[in-house]
């Protein structure tokens, strides 16, 4: 009952439960985070918009973002991950999301931002029901913590439409 | 001891969670620098339908299962059965290449799990163990 194994294993489960339980406090302290985050999305300019070889509509844009997302982190965050996705529906389709950029948020200095960019990923739809159609821009963030839960939520920006004829 | 109290909050986690494998190691860096190789991902599997941004763990008949982002999602009107596709974080394309079927899109029943929490590390227990069966 006292051999080396037997002091070893009790050892070790101790450890690790003790380290499990400083895990979960450590993910429950993210709790106590009130976010207020801010950002705004203007569409500069519609570089092109065409109907594909094989039939679907493709657009290419050019947007300034701009964001505050200070307020997301804690002691706990690893790094942030945002993304702008494009949001309409379609006759067809009750949603459509499509990710149009996407960045890493290492550190909370760096969540204060502005940047010009086109879109990473290319704006296809699922058909040609793009022209002039209204659709929404949704910033969403996932908090990924050193530990522990991972929180995602986004800002919905509205009024945004393509144009009604091909460019 | 360690055995046992691990069985009990592996069969918890299943009963919790309602997922099949309701832990998953990870085993590629194609997540970085968000999840690394040896990380463990919490699972979730509800019936809340699949929207861009959640991190999913897919397997479509392949070895082993992947945990990427979900980018684009196209969910019909009527069937509300939806097209979704994945790619990881630190990939420069999307995964469309890796997809078994002819398919272009995942789909739902694919999906095994939501991944909503993590633990850094614990994961190498499990790499080690299947690439030195010795031990």
């Amino acid at each position: 009952m006292h051999s080396f194994g037997y002091r070893l294993n009790g050892l070790l489960t101790f450890a690790v439960t003790i380290l499990a339980l400083m895990c979960v406090i450590a993910s429950l302290s993210d709790n106590l985070n009130i976010p207020s985050p801010s950002a705004e999305i203007q569409i500069m300019n519609i570089n092109w918009f065409q109907k594909q070889p094989k039939g679907s509509d493709e657009v290419s844009l050019r947007m300034n973002i701009s964001a505050d997302l200070q307020s997301l982190f804690t002691w706990n965050t690893k790094q942030v991950f945002i993304f702008v996705a494009a949001e309409y529906e379609t006759r067809k389709n009750s949603l459509n999301q499509v990710s149009l950029w996407d960045a890493i948020i290492p550190a909370k200095e760096r969540a204060k931002f502005w940047i010009r960019s086109s879109n990473k990923y290319r704006f296809v739809d699922h058909g040609k029901n793009l022209r002039g159609k209204e659709f929404n821009l949704t910033l969403h963030w996932h908090v990924m913590p050193k530990t522990g839960k991972m929180f995602a939520d986004k800002i919905v920006m509205s009024g945004y439409s393509l144009p009604e004829e091909y460019i | 001891m360690v055995i046992s109290s691990a069985l009990i909050i592996w069969k918890g986690l299943i009963y919790i969670t309602g997922s099949e494998s309701p832990v998953v190691v990870v085993l590629s860096g194609s997540m970085e620098p968000g999840f690394k190789r040896g990380d463990i991902l919490f699972l979730n599997m509800n019936k809340d339908p699949i929207r861009a941004g959640q991190i999913v763990v897919f397997n479509d008949g392949r070895d082993v299962p992947i945990v990427h982002r979900v980018i684009e999602v196209h969910e019909q009107r009527d069937s509300k059965e939806a097209d979704i596709l994945t790619k990881g974080d630190a990939n420069p394309h999307d995964d469309r290449m890796l997809y078994t079927s002819s398919n272009r899109w995942l789909q739902r029943k694919y999906i095994m799990g939501r991944a909503v929490g993590f633990l850094p590390y614990v994961g190498w227990l499990t790499i080690i163990m299947t690439d030195k069966p010795i031990i």
